[in-house]
């Protein structure tokens, strides 16, 4: 039954009162463990054609009479446009459309970061739409700009207002602690860089826009698009089969698409707007820098009695500001806690959403400030982790926790630090350091699947969701295959198209499996009912004695055993019509999911030179679904942080604010070469309270520690502490000059 | 500015600019859709080709100037590389993917065995995002099955 409720909805850690309509989940889960087809390996369905080269990208799309367009952008990081002049442009060679500030949704006068998008133009070829920029004639004046996120935050200069926390008297708490560790941290902004760059294709059919678009949210994309239009969602319908990689960059419509749907309606013709890797380097969205000045009180027994912290965003000129306190306060069981967050505005591209937002950040601080509290005690930096164990989220019961059992699992990786201590030489250090792992991933309702099941025995799941890259196509067929007891090939999935489906769940905030998957799970049931249902008329048998195994027909007495295309081909061309719907979450309590890093380094001390040798990751997301898509998940997280931690970087000029790392030999990113050895564990331990199916998301989990893991390797091999990244050779080299000054500063005096 | 073009095998007559580049003229003009462009200028490898078995970079390799016999994924996909990536899962959002098999299968036809060592200096050109790196290194190591 269909009810109205009042709840919590969260994307990527942050959080709205919504009316839901949801639906009961009525289904008990699945026992523990791996089952047929769920909880096993599975390759993916689309692997072989994705390898091939054969699927169609938002960049492989070309349509009739197909236009390109082509976006100018602000040279000064604040101007506002005094006087525009299209014309020249217009009269370019292959120029069939140009407009100014104001004509699209996004095209502004006033630009507030270097790059921020001011007109657009359509031309046959895209190399005649960016010749045509140039023509464009613009009078700017100049507006006082501010690079500094400290600066920003002294005058005040917000994206939003600061956000304080406190619970508990930290005051206090702090001044009674027997020890108290401080630091400053700070991260730098990491770039997205997915594969194939934003783009969209628009076309105008009737009053009907279509939008082919390389998008992480068809269904936002769509009401975006709508809103800004003032036309009926159902006039915009939004395609992404296959898109190449977004990692919390692609979850709206952008400039270049509302500058695309103008285009193609101003020339009647459709008009694809790709940004080039150099756009996609400032304009597209980035993980924000931070600063992060913390502070941790402990007894001298290890329990931790104060917490706090000031953290800076560094936003950019619009954006969001991310939780990045929201380790601190939920990670540790710690009943003094104070925290603040400024968002600061300054004149910098937008943050957008990177794969954990906030979260990365912020556990970086907070799990060096532990190890270095742990160090001052002379603790076991896993014991101390140990003995402060949140047992609760301040107050909220957790719906499912087993990072103790993390922490069991990494026990035997933890052991392996004297051994690798005792690899050192006179210059290569080698240290093992670990780090938490706290982040969101419950995903939440609305989310709807359908499922067909033919006369051929077959099953479609249809749903108008999308697969980013993470085997969401694979995870949902293996779930449906499971419940209705077909074999794995005997299902498919269909996906990417708003007028193909009902709603479906954005694919960020680690949410697709957990609100997807029990959609996907209830839909397969009804059609197993049906199935059911159909099979007992026809045998002459009661439904409770039949059930489907292995694509068979089977009865409990063992006398029918008959393939469900036998059953249905009297069906002809009639379908079985499966529906399901994602329940609500459960209510007064926090779903989240825990993990924890081991990572093995070696440090060069004469040249900072930074090794990753080994890494292991023990998460806990509920139930795993597919052991495969899992561990490649764990390993890509890990990559990415890798490179997040020791070589990527964005600079801009500090003077004009243009961004200098725009490609791809200056924006580093790991290869194949920088890749440590990586194990990875699950406590495939299905979460007993979250829906129908026990699971939580993995997509930014792995991601989360992998930082401090490694600064707390480095720490435990060299003594050094790094307190920024990426750990750059000149910062591990002035890490290793501080530590060794505290080391003179500490040694008793010679008499 | 027309000139001759064999890929895959197939010989076409290419009327591009003088400037196009190969995978311009690939993926617009053959419509062969395979070879991807993800930087454009060479620095992530997503747009490799062979050219007389050697990986090239296609988006910065002129059309006109190529001599040799030109390989893209389209020429590959019954190459044996391309079951090892699926058994491996050395593919997350594919992108690159393509690029992948094509340095990929240069490499085992100059040394059917290689090493991790030697996978990793060969393959350090083509940049996957995802980090599928780990599950290539594998595919590579297996590819014969």
């Amino acid at each position: 039954m269909a009810r109205l409720i009042r709840t919590e909805k969260e994307v990527e850690g942050r959080f709205e009162e919504v009316w839901l309509v949801v639906e009961e989940d009525a289904l008990d889960q699945w026992p523990v463990g791996p089952l047929t087809t769920v909880g096993r390996d599975a390759e993916r369905k689309d692997a072989p054609e994705r390898v091939r080269g054969e699927v169609r990208y938002t960049a492989d799309i070309t349509l009739p009479g197909m236009l390109h367009g082509a976006i100018l952008r602000s040279p000064h990081a604040h101007a506002r446009v005094a006087k525009i002049d299209l014309s020249r442009a217009l009269s370019a060679p292959g120029v069939h459309a140009a407009i100014g500030p104001g004509d699209a949704h996004g095209l502004e006068e006033e630009a507030g970061w270097l790059g921020a998008p001011v007109a657009a133009v359509a031309a046959d070829t895209a190399a005649q739409a960016r010749a045509a920029l140039e023509l464009v004639d613009v009078e700017w004046e100049e507006l006082e700009i501010v690079l500094d996120p400290e600066a920003a935050v002294e005058r005040e200069l917000f994206t939003a207002e600061p956000t304080r926390y406190e619970r508990g008297d930290f005051d206090r708490a702090l001044a009674e602690a027997d020890v108290v560790v401080e630091g400053t941290y700070r991260t730098s902004v990491v770039l997205h860089n997915s594969m194939e760059t934003h783009q969209s294709v628009c076309e105008w059919v009737g009053d009907t826009l279509n939008v082919y678009i390389s998008t992480q949210y068809v269904w936002g994309v769509r009401d975006e698009i709508a809103t800004e239009l003032g036309i009926p969602r159902d006039k915009v319908r939004v395609v992404c089969e296959y898109m190449g990689g977004g990692f919390g960059s692609k979850n709206d419509a952008g400039e270049y698409t509302f500058a695309g749907a103008e285009l193609a309606k101003r020339t009647g013709r459709p008009v694809k707007c790709a940004l080039t890797r150099r756009e996609e380097n400032t304009a597209a969205g980035n993980r924000n820098a931070t600063i992060q000045k913390l502070k941790v009180g402990a007894r001298g027994d290890g329990t931790i009695v104060a917490l706090g912290g000031e953290f800076v965003n560094a936003v950019g000129w619009t954006g969001w500001s991310a939780m990045t306190e929201g380790p601190m306060q939920m990670l540790y069981a710690c009943e003094n806690v104070r925290t603040v967050r400024y968002g600061a505005q300054i004149n910098t591209p937008p943050m957008k959403a990177f794969r954990a937002p906030g979260f990365v950040e912020g556990t970086f601080g907070l799990e060096c400030l532990i190890d270095e509290l742990a160090a001052k005690l002379d603790v076991d930096p896993l014991e101390l982790r140990r003995k402060n164990y949140a047992d609760s989220n301040d107050g909220k019961p957790f719906s499912s926790k087993n990072l103790m059992e993390c922490y069991a699992l990494a026990q035997a990786q933890w052991d392996r630090r004297h051994d690798v201590r005792a690899r050192s030489t006179d210059t290569w250090k080698h240290g093992v350091g670990m780090a938490s792992q706290i982040w969101f991933g419950g995903g939440g309702p609305p989310s709807y699947a359908w499922i067909r099941v033919g006369s051929d025995g077959r099953a479609q799941v249809v749903t108008a969701m999308q697969d980013i890259g993470t085997g969401s196509r694979t995870a949902m067929a293996q779930i449906a295959a499971e419940e209705l007891g077909f074999p794995l090939d005997r299902v498919e999935v269909s996906l990417g198209d708003t007028s193909r489906g009902p709603f479906a769940s954005i694919s960020a905030g680690s949410s697709t499996i957990p609100s997807m998957g029990p959609a996907v799970r209830a839909a397969a049931a009804d059609a197993k009912r049906q199935l059911i249902e159909i099979a007992a008329q026809r045998y002459h048998l009661e439904e409770r004695v039949l059930d489907i195994v292995d694509g068979n027909v089977v009865s409990a007495d063992g006398n029918l055993s008959t393939p469900v295309e036998k059953l249905v081909e009297v069906l002809e061309d009639a379908q079985i019509l499966g529906k399901g719907a994602r329940g609500p979450n459960p209510t007064g309590m926090s779903v989240l999911t825990f993990g924890i890093h081991v990572v093995e380094v070696a440090v060069d001390i004469e040249t900072g030179e930074i090794v990753v040798d080994r890494v292991y990751a023990a998460h806990d997301v509920g139930r795993i679904v597919n052991t495969l898509g899992a561990r490649s998940q764990v390993e890509g997280g890990i990559i990415q942080g890798i490179g997040h931690t020791l070589s990527e970087v964005r600079l801009h000029d500090p003077a004009s604010g243009r961004i200098l790392t725009t490609t791809l030999d200056a924006y580093r990113m790991p290869t194949i070469a920088d890749v440590p050895e990586i194990v990875c564990e699950f406590v495939d331990q299905p979460d007993e309270h979250l829906t129908n199916l026990g699971s939580k998301g993995l997509g930014e989990p792995p991601i989360v520690p992998i930082a401090a893991a490694i600064a707390n390797a480095i720490r435990d091999a060299t003594g050094a502490d790094v307190h920024e990244l990426p750990i750059s050779r000149e910062e591990m080299l002035r890490a290793l000059e501080a530590a060794k000054k505290k080391e003179k500063r500490g040694a008793p005096a010679a008499v | 500015m027309a000139s001759e073009l064999i890929v895959n095998g197939h010989t076409y007559e290419v009327r591009a600019p003088v400037g196009a580049s190969l995978a311009h003229v690939l993926r617009e003009e053959l419509g062969l859709t395979g070879t991807k462009i993800a930087c454009n200028e060479g620095h992530c490898g997503a747009c490799t080709v062979q050219i007389d078995g050697v990986p090239a970079l296609s988006c910065i390799t002129l059309a006109h100037a190529v001599r040799g016999e030109v390989t893209t994924i389209e020429g590959l996909r019954d190459h044996p590389l391309v079951d090892a990536f699926v058994k491996a899962d050395a593919v997350q959002c594919g992108f690159c993917t393509p690029g992948q098999v094509v340095s990929a299968a240069a490499l085992v036809a100059a040394n059917p065995e290689p090493t991790s060592e030697e996978i990793r200096h060969h393959m350090a050109g083509n940049i996957c995002r995802c980090g599928t790196y780990p599950r290539i290194e594998e595919a590579i190591l297996h590819w014969r099955g």
